[in-house]
């Protein structure tokens, strides 16, 4: 098996609030996450495939689909925006790295035709990321 | 469909100390044949770095497997503030008897990192310097 890696780049704004807490509640739980207008961060992800070389192009999936699957389903759909208001699928989540994470697991999984998503990566600061798998993959 | 999905948070720490490799099971000159400059008298020091991944169910209530700020408490309690800007042969006494190689110091920051009540802790990677890296899950069961 052999494990295939690209990274890119994002910029996003955000903010931590939970309409089910109050004002007090957030600030103690979310701190400067819950400033009212939100904040950003350069995001990096990085997304794994696992798979064999195919015999024929020695390609475990072709770069420039994958290129093309990030443009489309991450890029075009969280670079510039802010999370909180402009993804759906964020909608009613705290949008944390682990929630990201998640929503650009369930975004690429059923994109990725040859090979199989391991492991989508997100960095929101460098000191900070999420990792998210398939449960029982050996994590990398 | 989510639960078919792992997530773990990952999060780097920094700390500075100082060390010397010395086996009080080795002779001088084997010490100093196996650890060379590590062997040192006075000792040496290194910034380190250290990542750790803790994993759980993320709770929709904060969309969290464990709040930052009280794992940054916990790591700060249990390994920055006793390893930062000391000696770890002198300063921490897991390694008055243990070699604190950063393999050692790789396990012992497991050991007491694993104590934290509100994640699982995955796995701890130490790099000694950006060329040299070490990273430990517990023991294979």
């Amino acid at each position: 098996m052999v494990y295939l890696t690209r990274k890119i780049e994002f910029s996003a704004s955000h903010l931590y609030h939970n309409p089910a807490f109050t004002a007090e509640e957030n600030q103690r739980i979310f701190g400067k996450c819950n400033n009212p207008h939100g904040h950003g961060h350069n995001y990096t992800l990085e997304v794994t495939v696992a798979g064999e070389p195919d015999p024929t192009t020695g390609m475990v999936l072709d770069l420039k689909e994958l290129k093309e699957i990030l443009e489309r389903e991450i890029t075009q759909r969280m670079d510039h925006r802010f999370l909180n208001y402009e993804v759906a699928e964020l909608k009613g989540q705290i949008p944390t790295c682990e929630n990201i994470a998640r929503v650009i697991w369930n975004l690429l999984e059923p994109r990725i035709r040859q090979g199989k998503l391991h492991r989508v990566r997100l960095y929101e600061t460098p000191d900070l990321f999420a990792d998210c798998y398939r449960n029982g993959a050996k994590p990398a | 469909m989510t639960e078919a999905l792992k997530i773990e948070l990952g999060r780097r720490y920094r700390f500075a100390a100082s060390h010397r490799l010395h086996s009080e099971r080795l002779s001088d000159e084997e010490n100093a044949r196996v650890y060379g400059k590590c062997n040192n008298p006075f000792g040496h020091g290194h910034n380190y770095v250290v990542e750790i991944r803790v994993s759980g169910s993320v709770d929709p209530a904060t969309g969290m497997i464990a709040n930052l700020a009280d794992l940054d408490a916990f790591v700060e309690r249990e390994v920055l503030e006793p390893f930062d800007h000391k000696s770890l042969n002198e300063d921490v006494p897991a390694f008055r008897e243990k070699v604190p190689t950063t393999e050692n110091v790789c396990k012992e920051i497991f050991q007491r990192l694993k104590r934290f009540p509100k994640a699982r802790l995955e796995r701890v990677r130490v790099e000694e310097t950006s060329n040299n890296a070490f990273e430990y899950a517990g023991e294979e069961i």
